[in-house]
């Protein structure tokens, strides 16, 4: 702790920051450009300069760059000095010679920190009379729009695309005053991670094309802390609406979580919630031709529908679903008794999860969140495809090569804030970062080692690390010397660390990896070492609904086949994605009764007798547990249209519904608010106990007042609806959440999940959050940053997976096919946005070259293949990567119902591809 | 017999006040039939003009609506495809059963679009008929501001003007270029 002077004023600070974060952190306002609170500073911008002083006799004193001056013991600065404000002010204004006159019809006013520091310092008319400099722009593909003109050479976008998220598509081109930041020539940007220059960029050259498309400016946007659910990582978002339509995306910020950036799936893919497919009303087919569509219906009769069938059944099975609330799942448990409970998720899937559930509870090593992952040492990949499957953890990678470097920096004495001198002093440095898996991506290459291989033999590698690392875990013996070599390499460095991290996955359907993956982690904690594990799921809410239990699909599939029951109820799920289709079709043909909640349509939704229509998560509140374990709740941001309702409350109501005769409801029937919900949810089982404490109640108030979700500022609230009425109705009653649709309520510091949009005066644009720390970069005030519903427990005999898989041969005929996640396209709900959509490749088949020799096949030539009773029409890639005798398969919309990993004759299965070449 | 006097006193002067108005000529306007001065100035109805090149001046920035104390302005942006860049607003509607005439609208325009004209007669029967859509405020002209068209002045590019060509502009960078 040091104490700083400003304008003769003492403050605590800790010395291990810059002036700038310093100031900032106590809420003095200091204006900056280049300065970023997760990339450093570099003193391009010459924003942010202060005055400061030797000693209290330093009349004259010297001006420095705050950012680029470390907060010793002592320093006596001052920000309000004359000599300091003339020099930003005469720095804002040279940026403001070339910068168009663009504010009204630029999508970043009204939030743009150019504005903010315009302001701050106290620029108000211009005086050149000189005329801009323009420049041409870039199509940068869906997600980005460009506009050059506007750029201030703050560096920032190339920062971060560059040296943070590993991005090579986007430079700097051009020299002195004629700078230009983008693409060598028009094109995509590549990077997974694109959508944060939205937000890194100080002023309007990259902005959100998905938002322009529905523009609304910040002030008039309603937001709500929300989850994101395209991955298992539950990055925290705010999300906007305005008048009935979901707006845009945003990073929110959480210490333990995303921190400050978001992948694109999670950015764009927001839009599946205003999509035409949306089930708006429900449907009821009374008759029993399942080829006829249902009819729409009115609430009260669905329900009366839906009940009587449900009274007269002979038993119910309920599915459940990864994509679903924690509420709405236990809503269903509760509906059809644990018993006939299933998770709606294969059963190799559920058995990889249970697995992995057991690793965390019994095992004693931790689960890692993305912050530990940014802090880790070194580490060490078993199987997961990173970049398709979990893209945030990736980037948290890309920070965590960093880490064992900046030992050398610390002792260089150089802070870590002091990026060009942090960077000098790494050069091409790179801590230890091990990948091994069965699909190549860019991420590879900065690993310090690759290995590619099928997933048993990734598994044998991990196993051959833990048996070096510990003396007394399982080890192999039958190994090749290459594999033994880099499995000592990996054992070496892993001891090595401080803090390492090992990281497994359910992506390649390989129970062994998850179980070397345990193996290495609890050898290393036996070593004292601070070691993390973190497992990538498959869905949003894969771990939550593994901590409520349940029998997977085929379960179902055989309570259905052997008449234990004749009535389904699918909880926002499309079977079709997660069984072969002959089954699932017979699945139904058996039901009597087929009842689905969802939100779009889908070829389950087509097959239901009765269809509700079910908020989206924007539209509901709800808990998701994300891979670390960790509860966080989703709020919902605007009051649903029609019909829709949240799926627990379907649940309830059909509970309702069913024991109208008589009896007084019990159990989910008796949920009237979200609060019921929660608490009913908190006891299914002891580890979610603590889901009330994921965030306040709906009774929580602050001087007896709910939070608005609106902002002061929101526009047109006498005119909005004056079209349809005069009467301005009252807004919507929120009695799910402590907030309220309107812009009335408590203004303050108020617990992190309530606030609706960082903003503060003076601070428009997102780098407001600043105003939300108390120590700029960590955590905010009042944060409830989820719950982590499952801990370690302290044992010293770690209980060792001791199965040992065989090393992976390549048959003759058969080839092993394993899939490709792929960040745009394997995710149910993203791939609804027509953004994402446009980045959706072709579904392609990966195959070693020798196995595209063996097979006659040209790469990229086209083939049918066969699989499971369906042909699809696949490109051909050949890849070194893929290990010989496996193919890879990539996992778009396309083939989304095809089981993998199997065994596939490859010279049965392909069809045609010879004819076409032929053609 | 002092207070007679007072009030015979009173009543003659205020009977003389009265008198005196016959031969002056009436203040009463006879309206609708005549009409009273109103300076341009005058802050009554709003209209949305055009710039001179007869498209709509409105480019969607929804500060009017930001300014106005009653909230009674309402809009949504929209790009118009074949006018690149363009924006303009979806649909533009003013409550003037809620506007208080206050004229902050006119005065956050950046673009000169929203306008205040000295027509002050807007009765109705119905409050729905003082719902105005865009079409019902959109008028031909430029206004009161003759001149400014924003597109001309503004760095993005529209179907009628690339890059550089807008007033005191550079042409456009050639980022290859090494030249100083």
């Amino acid at each position: 702790m040091a104490i700083i002077i400003v304008d003769n004023q003492s403050y605590p600070v800790d010395e291990k920051q810059n002036l700038l974060a310093a100031c900032l952190g106590h809420g003095l306002n200091v204006p900056y450009f280049c300065w970023h609170p997760a990339m450093g500073s570099v003193g391009a911008c010459r924003q942010c300069a202060v005055k400061q002083f030797k000693d209290d006799k330093d009349q004259s004193g010297r001006l420095v760059m705050s950012c680029m001056t470390p907060a010793t013991n002592g320093t006596r600065i001052s920000i309000d000095d004359p000599e300091a404000k003339a020099f930003r002010a005469s720095v804002i204004e040279w940026l403001m010679v070339n910068h168009p006159h663009d504010c009204p019809v630029c999508d970043e006013g009204g939030e743009c920190h150019l504005q903010d520091m315009t302001v701050m310092t106290g620029h108000v008319y211009r005086r050149s009379r000189f005329p801009k400099r323009t420049h041409r722009n870039q199509a940068l593909g869906p997600f980005i729009r460009h506009e050059m003109n506007r750029c201030i050479q703050c560096y920032r976008c190339v920062r971060f695309y560059r040296d943070y998220a590993g991005g090579r598509d986007l430079n700097v081109f051009g020299a002195h005053d004629a700078l230009y930041f983008g693409r060598e020539q028009d094109g995509t940007l590549e990077n997974e991670f694109s959508g944060n220059l939205v937000e890194v960029c100080p002023t309007g050259v990259f902005t959100d094309k998905t938002f322009f498309k529905h523009y609304t400016r910040k002030w008039d946007l309603q937001s709500a802390q929300s989850i994101c659910p395209h991955c298992s990582l539950g990055c925290n978002t705010t999300v906007s609406e305005r008048s009935g339509t979901l707006r845009r995306i945003t990073n929110r910020f959480n210490s333990q979580v995303n921190g400050y950036f978001l992948c694109d799936r999670g950015r764009f893919g927001y839009e599946y919630v205003t999509s035409d497919h949306r089930i708006k009303r429900p449907r009821v087919r009374s008759g029993s031709d399942r080829t006829k569509p249902g009819t729409p219906e009115g609430v009260p009769k669905t329900l009366e529908f839906a009940a009587d069938r449900l009274r007269q059944a002979r038993g119910i099975v309920g599915i459940g679903s990864p994509r679903a609330s924690l509420e709405a799942n236990a809503a269903l448990q509760a509906l059809v008794g644990p018993q006939q409970f299933y998770q709606g998720i294969d059963e190799s899937e559920r058995r990889l999860l249970s697995t992995i559930l057991n690793v965390l509870r019994t095992g004693s090593v931790p689960s890692a969140s993305l912050h530990d992952a940014e802090q880790a040492d070194a580490v060490l990949v078993l199987g997961p495809d990173l970049l398709n499957e979990a893209p945030r953890l990736a980037l948290a990678l890309l920070q965590s090569i960093r880490q064992q470097p900046m030992e050398r920096v610390d002792e260089l004495k150089i802070p870590q804030w002091d990026e060009a001198a942090v960077r000098n002093a790494v050069q091409n440095r790179r801590g230890p970062l091990f990948m091994a898996g069965h699909r190549q991506t860019w991420l590879h290459e900065y690993a310090t080692d690759r290995y590619f291989a099928a997933p048993d033999d990734v598994a044998r590698l991990g196993l051959a690390v833990a048996g070096i690392i510990g003396p007394d875990a399982p080890t192999i013996s039958d190994i090749g010397s290459d594999v033994r070599d880099l499995a000592q390499r990996i054992a070496e460095a892993l001891t090595h660390a401080q803090r390492p991290l090992i990281i497994a996955g359910t992506g390649s359907g390989s129970q062994a990896t998850i179980e070397a993956a345990a193996n290495v982690a609890w050898a290393l904690h036996r070593q004292g070492k601070q070691t993390r594990l973190s497992f990538v799921l498959p869905e949003a809410n894969s771990a939550g609904l593994a901590l409520l239990g349940g029998g997977s699909l085929n379960d179902a599939f055989d309570a259905i086949s052997e008449k234990k029951a004749d009535t389904v109820i699918v909880l926002e799920n499309d079977l079709y994605r997660r069984a072969d289709r002959a089954k699932v079709d017979a699945f139904f043909d058996k039901a009597h009764t087929v009842m689905v909640l969802d939100s779009l349509e889908h070829r389950t939704t087509a097959y239901a007798d009765v269809l509700f229509p079910a908020a989206t998560g924007p539209e509901s509140n709800g808990t998701f547990v994300n891979q670390e374990g960790r509860a966080q709740r989703f709020y919902q941001v605007f009051a649903q249209s029609g019909d829709i309702k949240e799926s627990w409350r379907w649940l309830s109501d059909l509970a309702r519904a069913i024991s109208q005769d008589g009896e007084s409801g019990s159990g989910v029937a008796t949920w009237r608010n979200f609060d019921d919900a929660v608490s009913a949810t908190a006891m299914v089982a002891p580890e979610l106990a603590r889901i009330r404490e994921v965030a306040p109640s709906a009774s929580f108030r602050l001087v007896g007042q709910k939070f608005p979700r609106q902002s002061e500022r929101c526009s047109g609230r006498t005119s909005l609806l004056s079209h349809l009425t005069m009467h301005e109705p009252p807004p919507p009653v929120d009695q799910d959440s402590p907030m309220g649709f309107t812009m009335e309520g408590y203004r303050g510091p108020v617990p992190a999940p309530l606030i609706p949009q960082f903003w503060a005066p003076g601070w428009n644009s997102i780098q407001a959050v600043n105003t939300y720390q108390d120590e700029v970069g960590g955590p905010l005030r009042d944060e409830m940053p989820g719950v982590r519903l499952i801990e370690p427990v302290a044992t010293n005999a770690p209980a060792w997976f001791t199965s040992i898989p065989r090393v992976f041969q390549p048959a003759s005929r058969q080839w092993l096919l394993l899939p490709l996640s792929a960040v745009f396209g394997s995710d149910e709900l993203s791939n609804r946005s027509p953004a994402i959509a446009e980045r959706i490749a072709k579904p392609f088949l990966s195959l070693h070259p020798s196995d595209g020799a063996r097979l006659n096949l040209e790469n990229h030539s086209t083939i049918d293949l066969v699989l499971q009773g369906t042909t699809y029409s696949l490109a051909v890639h050949f890849e070194p990567s893929t290990p010989v005798g496996t193919g890879g398969l990539s996992l778009v919309p396309e083939v989304s119902g095809v089981r993998v990993p199997a065994w596939i004759d490859l010279f049965e299965a392909i069809k045609t591809e010879r004819k076409r070449r032929a053609a | 017999m002092m207070s007679i006097w007072i009030y015979a006193r009173n009543l003659v002067v205020g009977l003389w006040v009265v008198f005196k108005r016959t031969f002056t000529k009436p203040v009463t306007v006879q309206y609708p039939e005549e009409r009273p001065y109103l300076p341009p100035r005058w802050r009554g109805r709003i209209v949305l003009t055009r710039d001179p090149d007869g498209e709509e001046r409105c480019v969607a920035c929804y500060l009017c609506s930001a300014a106005c104390p009653v909230d009674c302005i309402a809009l949504q942006a929209a790009d118009n495809p074949e006018a690149h860049e363009r924006r303009y607003p979806e649909f533009f509607r003013i409550n003037f059963s809620r506007c208080i005439y206050c004229g902050m609208c006119e005065e956050a325009c950046p673009t000169n679009a929203i306008q205040l004209i000295p027509d002050f007669e807007q009765s109705e029967y119905a409050r729905r008929n003082l719902v105005y859509e865009k079409e019902d405020l959109l008028i031909s002209g430029t206004g009161k501001y003759h001149d400014y068209n924003f597109y001309r002045v503004a760095g993005v590019r529209t179907c009628d003007k690339d890059k550089g060509q807008g007033a005191n502009e550079f042409p456009p960078v050639d980022v290859r270029s090494l030249m100083p």
